[in-house]
Protein backbone atom coordinates (compact mmCIF):
# COMPACT_ATOMS: atom_id res chain seq x y z
CA UNK A 1 0.00 0.00 0.00
CA UNK A 2 1.08 3.07 -0.99
CA UNK A 3 0.41 6.84 -1.66
CA UNK A 4 -0.74 7.81 -4.83
CA UNK A 5 2.02 8.05 -7.09
CA UNK A 6 0.43 8.55 -10.43
CA UNK A 7 -0.87 12.04 -10.85
CA UNK A 8 -3.64 10.40 -12.37
CA UNK A 9 -4.52 8.03 -9.80
CA UNK A 10 -7.81 8.64 -7.70
CA UNK A 11 -7.09 10.05 -4.05
CA UNK A 12 -9.62 9.23 -2.96
CA UNK A 13 -9.10 5.05 -2.93
CA UNK A 14 -5.55 6.07 -1.62
CA UNK A 15 -7.35 7.57 1.22
CA UNK A 16 -9.67 4.65 1.86
CA UNK A 17 -6.88 2.26 1.68
CA UNK A 18 -4.79 4.21 4.00
CA UNK A 19 -7.83 4.61 6.21
CA UNK A 20 -8.92 0.72 6.02
CA UNK A 21 -5.09 0.18 7.02
CA UNK A 22 -5.60 2.13 10.29
CA UNK A 23 -1.81 1.66 11.01
CA UNK A 24 -0.34 4.72 13.19
CA UNK A 25 2.11 6.43 12.03
CA UNK A 26 0.72 7.94 8.79
CA UNK A 27 1.30 10.92 7.54
CA UNK A 28 -1.42 13.42 7.67
CA UNK A 29 -2.13 15.72 5.11
CA UNK A 30 -4.80 18.49 5.23
CA UNK A 31 -6.67 18.79 2.69
CA UNK A 32 -9.10 21.05 4.00
CA UNK A 33 -9.94 22.03 7.28
CA UNK A 34 -11.20 19.07 9.54
CA UNK A 35 -10.32 16.91 6.37
CA UNK A 36 -7.34 14.52 6.43
CA UNK A 37 -5.47 12.92 3.53
CA UNK A 38 -3.69 9.96 4.97
CA UNK A 39 -0.67 8.94 3.60
CA UNK A 40 2.56 6.37 3.92
CA UNK A 41 5.94 7.02 3.14
CA UNK A 42 6.01 11.02 2.07
CA UNK A 43 9.30 11.85 0.66
CA UNK A 44 12.00 13.59 2.35
CA UNK A 45 12.81 17.26 1.52
CA UNK A 46 16.46 16.07 1.07
CA UNK A 47 15.75 12.64 -0.71
CA UNK A 48 16.69 12.18 -4.03
CA UNK A 49 14.10 10.61 -6.19
CA UNK A 50 14.49 7.71 -7.76
CA UNK A 51 15.46 7.48 -11.37
CA UNK A 52 12.20 6.49 -13.29
CA UNK A 53 9.92 7.80 -10.44
CA UNK A 54 6.86 10.27 -10.89
CA UNK A 55 6.63 13.51 -8.99
CA UNK A 56 4.70 12.46 -6.17
CA UNK A 57 1.60 14.20 -5.16
CA UNK A 58 2.30 13.79 -1.41
CA UNK A 59 4.77 16.05 -1.73
CA UNK A 60 4.30 20.10 -2.18
CA UNK A 61 7.70 22.26 -2.90
CA UNK A 62 7.20 25.74 -1.49
CA UNK A 63 9.06 28.26 -0.40
CA UNK A 64 9.53 30.26 2.76
CA UNK A 65 10.82 33.89 2.48
CA UNK A 66 12.30 36.21 5.81
CA UNK A 67 11.51 40.03 3.78
CA UNK A 68 12.94 41.16 6.96
CA UNK A 69 16.51 39.44 6.03
CA UNK A 70 16.12 40.72 2.72
CA UNK A 71 18.80 42.93 2.10
CA UNK A 72 17.85 46.51 0.21
CA UNK A 73 20.28 46.59 -3.17
CA UNK A 74 21.25 42.81 -3.27
CA UNK A 75 20.37 40.82 -6.11
CA UNK A 76 22.49 37.57 -5.53
CA UNK A 77 19.33 35.86 -6.37
CA UNK A 78 18.37 37.23 -9.44
CA UNK A 79 21.74 36.32 -10.67
CA UNK A 80 21.65 33.19 -9.22
CA UNK A 81 18.79 32.41 -10.72
CA UNK A 82 19.76 33.72 -14.32
CA UNK A 83 22.83 32.13 -14.32
CA UNK A 84 21.47 28.61 -13.42
CA UNK A 85 18.43 29.31 -15.81
CA UNK A 86 20.47 30.66 -19.17
CA UNK A 87 18.57 33.89 -18.65
CA UNK A 88 21.34 36.13 -20.04
CA UNK A 89 19.72 37.91 -23.36
CA UNK A 90 19.70 41.81 -23.57
CA UNK A 91 17.11 43.35 -25.42
CA UNK A 92 17.53 46.90 -26.71
CA UNK A 93 14.27 47.27 -24.73
CA UNK A 94 14.96 46.11 -21.89
CA UNK A 95 10.93 45.77 -20.99
CA UNK A 96 11.21 42.22 -22.38
CA UNK A 97 14.09 41.09 -21.21
CA UNK A 98 12.91 37.87 -19.24
CA UNK A 99 12.63 38.16 -15.75
CA UNK A 100 12.31 34.78 -13.86
CA UNK A 101 12.68 36.44 -10.26
CA UNK A 102 13.32 40.38 -9.49
CA UNK A 103 13.61 42.42 -6.60
CA UNK A 104 10.43 44.40 -5.54
CA UNK A 105 10.81 46.76 -2.73
CA UNK A 106 7.49 48.52 -0.55
CA UNK A 107 7.45 51.26 1.12
CA UNK A 108 4.35 51.47 4.06
CA UNK A 109 3.81 55.71 3.00
CA UNK A 110 2.75 56.77 6.64
CA UNK A 111 5.75 55.68 8.22
CA UNK A 112 8.41 54.82 4.72
CA UNK A 113 9.20 52.08 6.17
CA UNK A 114 11.08 49.86 2.89
CA UNK A 115 10.71 46.45 3.19
CA UNK A 116 12.16 44.55 0.02
CA UNK A 117 11.63 40.89 -1.37
CA UNK A 118 12.40 38.65 -4.08
CA UNK A 119 9.22 38.12 -6.13
CA UNK A 120 8.74 35.16 -8.51
CA UNK A 121 6.17 32.76 -9.86
CA UNK A 122 3.96 31.61 -6.30
CA UNK A 123 3.62 28.00 -7.93
CA UNK A 124 -0.06 28.26 -6.49
CA UNK A 125 -2.11 25.65 -5.72
CA UNK A 126 -5.31 26.88 -7.91
CA UNK A 127 -2.90 28.55 -11.04
CA UNK A 128 -5.24 30.94 -12.69
CA UNK A 129 -2.13 30.42 -15.93
CA UNK A 130 -3.30 26.84 -15.59
CA UNK A 131 -6.79 27.76 -16.06
CA UNK A 132 -6.61 30.05 -18.80
CA UNK A 133 -4.26 27.93 -20.72
CA UNK A 134 -5.78 27.53 -24.29
CA UNK A 135 -3.36 24.37 -25.23
CA UNK A 136 -2.59 22.94 -21.83
CA UNK A 137 0.71 24.02 -21.92
CA UNK A 138 0.56 25.59 -18.88
CA UNK A 139 0.52 23.26 -16.07
CA UNK A 140 0.92 22.19 -11.80
CA UNK A 141 3.06 19.07 -11.40
CA UNK A 142 2.13 16.55 -9.18
CA UNK A 143 4.37 17.82 -6.63
CA UNK A 144 3.18 21.26 -6.58
CA UNK A 145 5.63 23.05 -9.58
CA UNK A 146 3.92 25.25 -11.62
CA UNK A 147 5.46 24.88 -15.48
CA UNK A 148 5.35 25.76 -19.02
CA UNK A 149 5.72 22.75 -21.19
CA UNK A 150 6.96 24.71 -24.10
CA UNK A 151 5.83 21.57 -26.28
CA UNK A 152 2.38 22.83 -26.77
CA UNK A 153 2.83 26.37 -25.77
CA UNK A 154 1.74 28.46 -28.77
CA UNK A 155 2.94 31.98 -27.27
CA UNK A 156 -0.14 33.58 -26.74
CA UNK A 157 0.57 34.89 -23.51
CA UNK A 158 -2.82 34.64 -22.01
CA UNK A 159 -1.01 33.03 -19.15
CA UNK A 160 1.23 36.30 -18.63
CA UNK A 161 -2.04 38.04 -18.22
CA UNK A 162 -3.94 35.80 -15.69
CA UNK A 163 -1.09 35.70 -13.65
CA UNK A 164 -1.57 38.73 -10.60
CA UNK A 165 2.34 38.27 -9.69
CA UNK A 166 4.01 39.27 -13.09
CA UNK A 167 5.70 36.09 -12.78
CA UNK A 168 5.82 35.30 -16.58
CA UNK A 169 7.85 36.48 -19.41
CA UNK A 170 8.02 36.09 -23.28
CA UNK A 171 11.24 34.46 -25.26
CA UNK A 172 11.16 37.48 -27.87
CA UNK A 173 14.24 36.16 -29.47
CA UNK A 174 15.99 33.13 -30.65
CA UNK A 175 18.67 31.88 -28.20
CA UNK A 176 21.37 29.50 -28.40
CA UNK A 177 23.31 29.59 -25.31
CA UNK A 178 20.96 27.34 -23.44
CA UNK A 179 21.89 25.39 -20.44
CA UNK A 180 21.22 22.09 -21.24
CA UNK A 181 19.16 21.02 -18.24
CA UNK A 182 17.06 23.96 -19.27
CA UNK A 183 15.60 24.39 -22.78
CA UNK A 184 14.20 27.55 -23.29
CA UNK A 185 12.89 29.38 -26.75
CA UNK A 186 11.55 32.22 -28.53
CA UNK A 187 7.97 32.28 -28.47
CA UNK A 188 7.29 30.57 -25.37
CA UNK A 189 5.98 31.66 -22.32
CA UNK A 190 8.77 30.76 -19.22
CA UNK A 191 9.02 31.61 -15.57
CA UNK A 192 10.64 30.36 -12.49
CA UNK A 193 10.42 26.39 -12.65
CA UNK A 194 11.55 26.49 -8.71
CA UNK A 195 14.61 25.07 -10.08
CA UNK A 196 12.97 21.78 -10.92
CA UNK A 197 15.83 20.39 -12.69
CA UNK A 198 17.99 20.53 -9.41
CA UNK A 199 15.19 19.67 -6.99
CA UNK A 200 14.34 16.85 -8.91
CA UNK A 201 18.38 15.30 -8.01
CA UNK A 202 17.94 16.31 -4.58
CA UNK A 203 19.15 20.38 -4.41
CA UNK A 204 17.37 23.29 -3.60
CA UNK A 205 17.02 26.21 -5.84
CA UNK A 206 19.43 28.53 -6.73
CA UNK A 207 18.09 31.24 -5.57
CA UNK A 208 17.51 29.71 -1.69
CA UNK A 209 21.55 28.30 -2.40
CA UNK A 210 22.90 32.09 -3.09
CA UNK A 211 21.17 34.36 -0.76
CA UNK A 212 24.25 35.76 1.47
CA UNK A 213 21.67 36.29 4.69
CA UNK A 214 19.63 32.68 4.75
CA UNK A 215 16.14 34.59 4.19
CA UNK A 216 14.98 32.04 1.63
CA UNK A 217 13.82 28.51 3.16
CA UNK A 218 13.16 25.74 0.27
CA UNK A 219 11.15 22.09 1.53
CA UNK A 220 8.10 20.23 1.47
CA UNK A 221 4.99 22.36 2.53
CA UNK A 222 2.99 18.93 3.09
CA UNK A 223 6.50 17.15 5.20
CA UNK A 224 5.39 18.28 8.75
CA UNK A 225 8.78 17.40 9.85
CA UNK A 226 10.66 19.88 7.48
CA UNK A 227 12.02 22.95 8.78
CA UNK A 228 9.72 24.65 6.49
CA UNK A 229 6.49 23.19 7.38
CA UNK A 230 7.30 23.80 11.41
CA UNK A 231 8.89 27.53 10.55
CA UNK A 232 5.16 27.86 9.21
CA UNK A 233 3.57 26.28 11.84
CA UNK A 234 5.45 28.69 14.33
CA UNK A 235 5.28 32.40 12.78
CA UNK A 236 3.06 34.39 11.08
CA UNK A 237 3.54 34.05 7.20
CA UNK A 238 1.75 35.86 4.61
CA UNK A 239 0.68 34.53 0.82
CA UNK A 240 0.88 37.81 -1.34
CA UNK A 241 -3.11 38.87 -2.58
CA UNK A 242 -4.60 35.54 -0.09
CA UNK A 243 -7.76 36.88 -1.32
CA UNK A 244 -7.32 35.52 -4.03
CA UNK A 245 -7.10 32.15 -2.89
CA UNK A 246 -4.41 30.71 -5.13
CA UNK A 247 -3.00 29.24 -2.02
CA UNK A 248 0.56 29.95 -3.40
CA UNK A 249 3.36 27.54 -2.63
CA UNK A 250 5.85 30.40 -1.85
CA UNK A 251 5.09 32.17 1.53
CA UNK A 252 6.80 35.30 2.68
CA UNK A 253 7.49 36.31 6.51
CA UNK A 254 7.88 39.67 7.74
CA UNK A 255 5.86 42.05 5.18
CA UNK B 1 14.82 -2.56 -88.36
CA UNK B 2 16.92 -4.82 -87.26
CA UNK B 3 20.03 -2.30 -87.24
CA UNK B 4 17.49 0.43 -85.01
CA UNK B 5 16.92 -2.11 -82.91
CA UNK B 6 20.67 -2.76 -82.45
CA UNK B 7 21.36 0.71 -82.07
CA UNK B 8 18.52 1.56 -79.29
CA UNK B 9 20.06 -1.50 -77.44
CA UNK B 10 23.55 -0.20 -77.51
CA UNK B 11 22.45 3.11 -76.31
CA UNK B 12 20.43 1.95 -74.06
CA UNK B 13 23.45 -0.18 -72.23
CA UNK B 14 25.13 2.97 -73.06
CA UNK B 15 23.05 5.09 -70.60
CA UNK B 16 23.10 1.86 -68.22
CA UNK B 17 26.53 1.72 -67.82
CA UNK B 18 28.40 5.70 -68.00
CA UNK B 19 28.80 6.68 -64.52
CA UNK B 20 26.01 8.07 -62.27
CA UNK B 21 26.22 11.53 -60.83
CA UNK B 22 28.81 11.61 -57.56
CA UNK B 23 26.95 10.72 -54.47
CA UNK B 24 27.81 11.09 -51.03
CA UNK B 25 27.93 7.58 -49.66
CA UNK B 26 29.15 4.29 -50.58
CA UNK B 27 28.46 4.86 -54.64
CA UNK B 28 24.90 3.83 -54.36
CA UNK B 29 22.58 5.10 -57.26
CA UNK B 30 20.78 7.04 -54.40
CA UNK B 31 22.27 9.84 -52.76
CA UNK B 32 22.85 9.30 -49.07
CA UNK B 33 23.11 11.27 -45.95
CA UNK B 34 26.60 11.86 -44.57
CA UNK B 35 26.74 11.30 -40.78
CA UNK B 36 29.45 11.96 -38.93
CA UNK B 37 28.85 10.27 -35.11
CA UNK B 38 31.64 11.33 -32.76
CA UNK B 39 31.10 7.58 -30.45
CA UNK B 40 29.49 5.27 -32.60
CA UNK B 41 27.68 1.81 -31.80
CA UNK B 42 26.70 2.89 -28.12
CA UNK B 43 22.98 3.82 -28.80
CA UNK B 44 19.51 2.27 -26.65
CA UNK B 45 17.69 0.35 -29.55
CA UNK B 46 19.11 -1.07 -32.54
CA UNK B 47 19.85 1.34 -35.87
CA UNK B 48 16.74 0.58 -37.81
CA UNK B 49 14.53 1.29 -34.75
CA UNK B 50 16.02 4.10 -34.28
CA UNK B 51 16.07 5.47 -37.60
CA UNK B 52 12.22 4.96 -37.59
CA UNK B 53 11.18 5.41 -34.01
CA UNK B 54 13.30 8.01 -32.59
CA UNK B 55 10.73 10.71 -32.82
CA UNK B 56 8.25 8.47 -31.25
CA UNK B 57 10.39 7.43 -28.30
CA UNK B 58 11.43 11.36 -27.60
CA UNK B 59 7.76 12.45 -27.66
CA UNK B 60 6.93 10.01 -25.44
CA UNK B 61 10.14 10.35 -23.18
CA UNK B 62 9.81 14.26 -23.43
CA UNK B 63 5.88 14.09 -21.86
CA UNK B 64 6.85 11.91 -18.97
CA UNK B 65 9.88 13.98 -17.81
CA UNK B 66 7.83 17.62 -18.17
CA UNK B 67 4.63 16.15 -16.81
CA UNK B 68 5.30 13.80 -14.86
CA UNK B 69 8.80 14.56 -13.28
CA UNK B 70 10.66 10.88 -14.85
CA UNK B 71 14.18 11.33 -14.58
CA UNK B 72 16.56 9.44 -15.75
CA UNK B 73 15.29 7.40 -18.83
CA UNK B 74 16.95 6.42 -21.71
CA UNK B 75 15.89 7.75 -24.27
CA UNK B 76 17.04 11.47 -23.75
CA UNK B 77 17.79 14.26 -26.16
CA UNK B 78 20.47 15.01 -23.79
CA UNK B 79 21.63 11.89 -24.35
CA UNK B 80 21.57 11.38 -27.50
CA UNK B 81 23.87 14.22 -27.84
CA UNK B 82 26.47 13.42 -26.00
CA UNK B 83 27.14 10.58 -28.60
CA UNK B 84 25.61 11.73 -31.94
CA UNK B 85 27.19 15.64 -31.51
CA UNK B 86 29.93 15.98 -34.06
CA UNK B 87 33.91 15.52 -32.78
CA UNK B 88 35.09 18.98 -35.42
CA UNK B 89 32.22 21.37 -34.33
CA UNK B 90 30.38 19.85 -30.99
CA UNK B 91 26.89 19.84 -31.73
CA UNK B 92 24.71 18.16 -33.69
CA UNK B 93 23.51 21.05 -36.26
CA UNK B 94 25.65 23.26 -38.15
CA UNK B 95 26.20 21.62 -41.27
CA UNK B 96 24.96 18.77 -43.30
CA UNK B 97 27.39 16.21 -42.06
CA UNK B 98 26.32 17.01 -38.10
CA UNK B 99 24.17 13.83 -37.06
CA UNK B 100 20.46 15.35 -36.64
CA UNK B 101 20.81 18.09 -39.57
CA UNK B 102 22.16 15.80 -42.27
CA UNK B 103 18.70 13.32 -42.48
CA UNK B 104 16.44 15.92 -41.55
CA UNK B 105 17.62 18.24 -44.60
CA UNK B 106 17.99 14.79 -46.76
CA UNK B 107 14.56 13.84 -45.94
CA UNK B 108 12.82 17.76 -45.70
CA UNK B 109 11.54 17.18 -42.21
CA UNK B 110 11.47 20.63 -40.19
CA UNK B 111 13.35 20.12 -36.53
CA UNK B 112 12.31 22.08 -34.05
CA UNK B 113 14.14 20.14 -31.15
CA UNK B 114 17.11 22.42 -30.88
CA UNK B 115 15.25 26.27 -31.17
CA UNK B 116 15.14 25.14 -27.64
CA UNK B 117 17.37 22.46 -26.74
CA UNK B 118 21.15 22.87 -26.29
CA UNK B 119 22.49 21.19 -29.36
CA UNK B 120 26.54 21.17 -28.24
CA UNK B 121 27.34 18.38 -26.02
CA UNK B 122 29.01 19.20 -22.50
CA UNK B 123 27.76 22.80 -23.07
CA UNK B 124 28.24 24.79 -19.68
CA UNK B 125 26.08 27.82 -19.92
CA UNK B 126 28.61 30.65 -18.45
CA UNK B 127 28.44 30.85 -14.61
CA UNK B 128 26.71 27.19 -13.73
CA UNK B 129 27.32 25.43 -10.91
CA UNK B 130 28.16 21.46 -11.21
Amino acid sequence: MTAPQEPGSNPRRAFIAAAGAGVAGLGFTAIAPGLHLMAVGQADAAEVRKAGSAASPAVRWGLLIDAGKCAPGCTKCVDACHTENGVSEKLPDPRQNSQWIRKIELVDRRDGRKTELPMMCQHCANPPCVDVCPTGASMKRADGIVLVDRHTCIGCRYCMMACPYKARSLVHVPLTEQNPEVPRGQGCVESCTLCVHRVDRGQTPACVESCPEGAMLFGDLNDPSSAIAKRIASVPTTQVRSDLRLNQGVRYQGL
Amino acid sequence: MKLLRILATLLFAAIAVSPAPTFAGEGGRTAKPVIEIANPGKCVAPVDEMRRNHMEMLKHQRDRTMRQGIRGEPASLNACIECHASKKTGSVLGSNENFCQSCHSYAAVKLDCWDCHQPKAGFKATGVKP
